[in-house]
């Protein structure tokens, strides 16, 4: 037994194949008898397909076949199923508008699947997809969604007639309105919570393989939630029994949400390779994951907070319009909703708020979960307001926000969530430290003085992590649960395999989870090994999103290794010839209480697998246990980040000079992972308030299609942030752990955007707070 | 990217043959030019590869001229210590062209040749008054940059080498756009002991000169003359990232930190 690895800095298992070249991605499978697709992708944001010919493309070297949205619709294969139902104010379902695999009719967007053509090469399938001739009567299209709703809009779907897919509403709305007619003082902001196009450093890719001698498919597809796709795929667009279906996801490089997805490009190549029975891959080009891999964000928000005279909060009335792009990606219709609305109480005690969401159709890419998913936007929503009024009321911005503090747990917010557990007074007194506020005022004079504006802003946000319990999931609309599976196999010499749902595209979660379980059987951690991703190797698994791999993917293994432990026992007191009860159990010894008789982990293991003396009456051999475990509860990560910046009056560039988040998460199990986690997040936060803009021109083409003109910020972008955490842990979970993968992109536009309009001294300012649009900010002042 | 035919020549005559049979471009480097052919915006019939062609790099000095060889990879010309001691404005110039990668690979005549408006070389070559060997002659600076990607260059024609006179003193400052790094607006000002030249690229269709500024710097060299010199934004480029007020503003902002630097 050697120290503890709970809570030990262990470099990643996985990072030695990651680094030296060896991970084994989509595009790297190689089938015998690989053929490769490209599809033909719609050039106009709204379009009537009038005719598409495929005889010139047909012809052309190498070409195995061109399909369209008529061959799909002829095999009967369905479209994108929905896996989210929302229910709008008047109880009637959503608009739900059919999502072809390819085009039928119409493409609703720039980027929408056309066609697909397959060849020999990859080559020839380019040279061939530029034969296929479409013929477009181009409409006029939407892109903007404040515009989608007007009157004389272009209408994109006929089940949708204005647009709308619904209008959906949350808490009290006579309450919020009695408290803003008796309050002190209201603050009112409206601003756009801007796109982002989400950019995994892999871009999505598939390869579908049929076998004829099993009748049954097998998809590699870079993807987040093999079982998803899988059940998605299998059950609600091809029409196959699961068992026909394998699918795998390889190591994947990065998904941020966009890989969470069932796309049509999945399904195409999985439906082709039965027709052409061979295999059939295909891998985006960074321009085709711009305009369609799903984007993220994108609300218009109205938002008001009702204050007394002291500062505290009365009440909240949000409005928001949610562009969900021009089809409903997998789960976006519960990203404005579940994901957003559900927060806006924040970590404060505001006693109302009521909240409407609009989600509308436009010709964009659609837009479901990235990073934050709805959290980020709440965060900004809440904490934008929060520093305002503070500015307003000529308060302390950490003062305004300690007289609002939730104290008491559990507390029951006005929009639904009930929140375990936390200690915000602590976790913002952690950061004002870390973040010397105190010696703000010098470091703004300095920087005065070299003619820079310094600015510093506070955000203090939380989270609903550890998706979810499945039950409150249903009655909320989701068409599946939340729960997670893990098995642990022991192996005969004592060494673990663990196979888990939870799928790891950068978490790190082949090191995380093998402590978990290294640690609680005594073992080197080298003695366990994580396998997820496959669905004919792992049992069953919800996937990866919501920060819910150790919360939820980690409780599954820990029943799992409970079953084994209990197991155990029972071999170890048949083995010491002790009464069951007798036995003790700490990180990988059995013991008999009260004695030095004892039995190590791998002994119990071997028993089981060589059980020449073993209780064959009471008991099977062989050592191997699952277990599924659904949530009782969301997690409730929360943290306060403070952050500075200096802006360049002359130039308007605005540099992020100190950065420093104090995280909740609950229990740790790797402090480096976690601060990676963090790192990445806020880096990501940072783009969306500084940098990352997607912008679609009034004919809906996307200016933003390439990374000569969208910005993910670089290392040169961002300064080095100061981490550190506070531990709350989470009361209905065995790990005592939150989540961690989100938080930084949760917390940082808000604190950024709230320290570069400190250092401006206006209102408000939208993101992406470019140079130029810092500028004009100032130039306005100036007039002003 | 389209089939074409690759052709590596081992002396400049035979590359400028080659140049001109059909739909031939020559590849200089390539940062620009593959990236077009991958997006099959560009679809050349013929690659005539000017990589072997050993007497096309290298760098030469002689205390009064700085003369760089058209394939002269970026990444040498930043670090190259002759260049850094006679023109250092040049050396910065060049090292803050693209990232690594294409610092590596990309070259002078590429750059030349192309004449991407916001491409750094050209303010360099403009602000020196740097003069272009090809091989079918020599074209002053003020003549070879003709429009947006356009030059002097007759088809056939590949540069061999600039040459930079060494000024008095110089400097360059650039205004980077956030995602590509490309110049928004980049400044190079020289004062050659003869009179002061101020080009600036990123700006408009095509590298400038700023006549005013020149004059005002002439007469007195110093952040000053220049600092409230307003450009006119008619004619500047406008796009996502900077619309011709800005352009114009920045215009005056890099010239006066040029100069701050060009001082120091």
């Amino acid at each position: 037994m050697g120290a503890p690895l709970i809570g030990a800095r262990i470099q990643r298992k996985e990072d030695y194949r990651f680094l030296t070249g060896a991970g084994q991605y989509t595009d790297d499978v190689t089938l015998q008898g690989q053929t490769h697709a490209v599809f033909v992708r719609s050039p106009h944001a709204h379009a009537k397909i009038k005719s598409i010919k495929k005889d010139k493309a047909l012809k052309a070297p190498g070409v195995l076949a061109v399909f369209t949205g008529e061959d799909l619709a002829a095999a009967k294969v369905g479209g994108l199923p929905c896996g989210w139902l929302i229910t709008d104010v008047n109880g009637q379902p959503m608009k739900e508008p059919p999502h072809p695999c390819l085009a039928q009719g119409k493409a609703r967007y720039v980027g929408d699947h056309v066609a697909v053509v397959i060849a020999e090469t990859l080559d020839g399938a380019h040279d061939a997809a530029e034969l296929v001739e479409v013929d477009y009567e181009v409409l006029p299209a939407v892109a903007d969604a404040a515009m989608a709703r007007a009157k004389g809009a272009p209408v994109l779907h006929d089940a949708a007639p204005d647009n709308t897919c619904y209008v959906w509403a949350l808490g009290d709305k006579a309450a919020v309105d009695a408290a803003f007619a008796k309050a002190a003082h209201v603050t009112k902001l409206e601003f756009i919570n801007n796109r982002l196009i989400p950019n995994a450093i892999e871009p999505r890719a598939a390869i579908g393989l049929y076998s004829r001698a099993e009748d049954a498919y097998t998809l590699y597809v870079s993807n987040q939630n093999p079982h998803v796709e899988r059940l998605l795929m299998a059950a609600f667009v091809l029409g196959l029994p699961e068992h026909k279906l394998r699918v795998v996801a390889p190591d994947v490089g990065g998904g941020f949400g966009s890989k969470i997805y069932l796309y049509a490009e999945d399904v195409v190549v999985t439906w082709a390779s039965k027709q052409l029975n061979r295999p059939v891959k295909w891998t985006a080009e960074r321009s085709e994951s711009f305009v369609s891999d799903a984007h993220g964000r994108d609300h218009h928000t109205i938002a008001e907070l009702a204050l007394d005279k002291d500062g505290k909060f009365l009440a909240m009335r949000v409005k928001t319009t949610a562009n969900m792009g021009a089809y409903l990606s997998t789960f976006a219709p519960a990203i404005p909703t579940i994901l957003y609305a559900t927060l806006l109480a924040g970590q404060y005690t505001t006693p109302a708020i009521h909240v409407e969401v609009t989600a509308v159709f436009t010709n964009t890419a659609p837009v479901d979960a990235y990073r934050g998913a709805g959290r980020p936007e709440a965060t900004y929503v809440v904490e934008r307001l929060v520093e305002t009024a503070a500015r307003e009321l000529k308060l302390d911005p950490a003062e305004i926000r300690r007289r609002n503090f939730i104290k008491q747990f559990p507390y029951q917010t006005p929009v639904a969530l009930l929140y375990d557990i936390g200690d915000y007074e602590a976790t913002m007194a952690a950061a004002i430290k870390l973040a010397d506020v105190a010696g703000f005022p010098q470091r703004r004079k300095e920087a005065e003085a070299r003619g820079k504006l310094r600015g510093l802003g506070y955000a203090a946000y939380i989270e609903a992590c550890g998706i979810a319990p499945s039950a409150v999931a249903g009655a909320l609309g989701a068409r599946a649960g939340l729960f997670e599976a893990g098995e642990i196999r022991v192996h005969p010499t004592g060494s673990v395999t663990v196979f888990t749902g939870s799928h790891s595209h950068g978490q790190g979660h082949e090191t995380t989870f093998a402590q978990v379980v290294a640690d609680r059987f005594g073992l080197p951690i080298e003695s366990v090994d994580i396998v997820h991703g496959d669905t004919s190797k792992v049992l069953f698994g919800m996937g990866t999103y919501g920060s819910r791999s150790l919360a939820v993917g980690g409780t599954a293994i820990v029943k799992a290794m409970d079953k084994i432990i209990a197991k155990g026992k029972k071999i170890a007191a048949h083995l010491l010839e002790a009464a069951e009860g007798d036995i003790e159990y700490d990180r990988g010894v059995f013991k008999v209480a009260g004695t030095d008789k004892q039995k190590m982990f791998g002994e119990v293991a071997f028993a089981a697998y060589v059980p020449h003396n073993y209780p064959h009456d009471k008991l099977e051999p062989g050592l191997n246990e699952n277990a599924f475990y659904d949530p009782s509860n969301f997690t409730f990560p929360a943290g306060t980040y403070v952050c500075e910046v200096e802006i360049d009056r002359d130039t308007g560039t605005t540099k992020v000079v100190n950065f420093t988040a104090v995280d909740d998460f609950g229990k740790i199990v790797n402090p480096m992972i976690v601060e990676g986690q963090v790192h990445g997040g806020i880096t990501q936060g940072i783009g969306q308030a500084l940098t990352e803009g997607c912008r679609y021109d009034a004919t809906g083409q996307l200016t933003t299609g390439s990374f000569m003109d969208y910005c993910i910020p670089r290392a040169d972008d961002v300064p080095s942030y100061k981490v550190d955490t506070r531990e709350t842990p989470c009361t209905h979970n065995p790990l005592g752990v939150k989540g961690c993968g989100e938080a930084g992109a949760i917390g940082a536009p808000a604190a950024l955007m709230n320290a570069i309009t400190d250092a401006l001294g206006i209102k408000d300012l939208p993101m992406p707070a470019t140079p130029q649009t810092v500028w004009k900010a100032l130039q306005n002042k100036k007039a002003a | 990217m389209h089939a074409f035919n690759y052709h590596r020549p081992s002396n400049v005559n035979d590359a400028a043959a080659q140049a001109v049979k059909g739909e031939a471009k020559v590849l200089a480097g390539g940062q620009s030019l593959v990236q077009a052919m991958k997006l099959r915006l560009a679809a050349p019939s013929d690659i005539i590869d000017l990589g072997m062609i050993k007497d096309l790099a290298g760098i030469k000095t002689d205390g009064k001229t700085v003369t760089i060889g058209a394939m002269t990879r970026h990444a040498e010309v930043a670090r190259s210590a002759d260049v850094k001691k006679a023109i250092p404005a040049l050396a910065a110039l060049v090292g803050m062209i693209g990232d690594r990668q294409v610092r590596n690979m990309g070259t002078i005549g590429g750059s030349l040749a192309n004449n991407d408006p916001a491409a750094d070389y050209p303010a360099a070559v403009l602000g020196l008054g740097a003069t272009i060997t090809t091989t079918k002659g020599t074209h002053t600076a003020d003549k070879f940059f003709k429009g947006l990607f356009e030059t002097a260059l007759k088809p056939g024609e590949i540069i061999t080498s600039v040459s930079f006179p060494v000024p008095k003193r110089a400097a360059y400052m650039k205004f980077k756009n956030q995602a590509s790094r490309f110049a928004i607006v980049g400044v190079f000002v020289a004062d050659t002991g003869a009179g002061v030249r101020v080009a600036v690229t990123g700006a408009a269709p095509c590298v400038l000169r700023l006549a005013e500024m020149e004059k005002a710097l002439t007469a007195k060299f110093a952040p000053e003359s220049v600092a409230n010199l307003k450009v006119k934004p008619d004619g500047l480029n406008s796009d996502l990232h900077a619309s011709a007020e800005y352009r114009a503003h920045l215009i005056t902002v890099m010239a006066r930190r040029a100069v701050e630097a060009a001082m120091k």
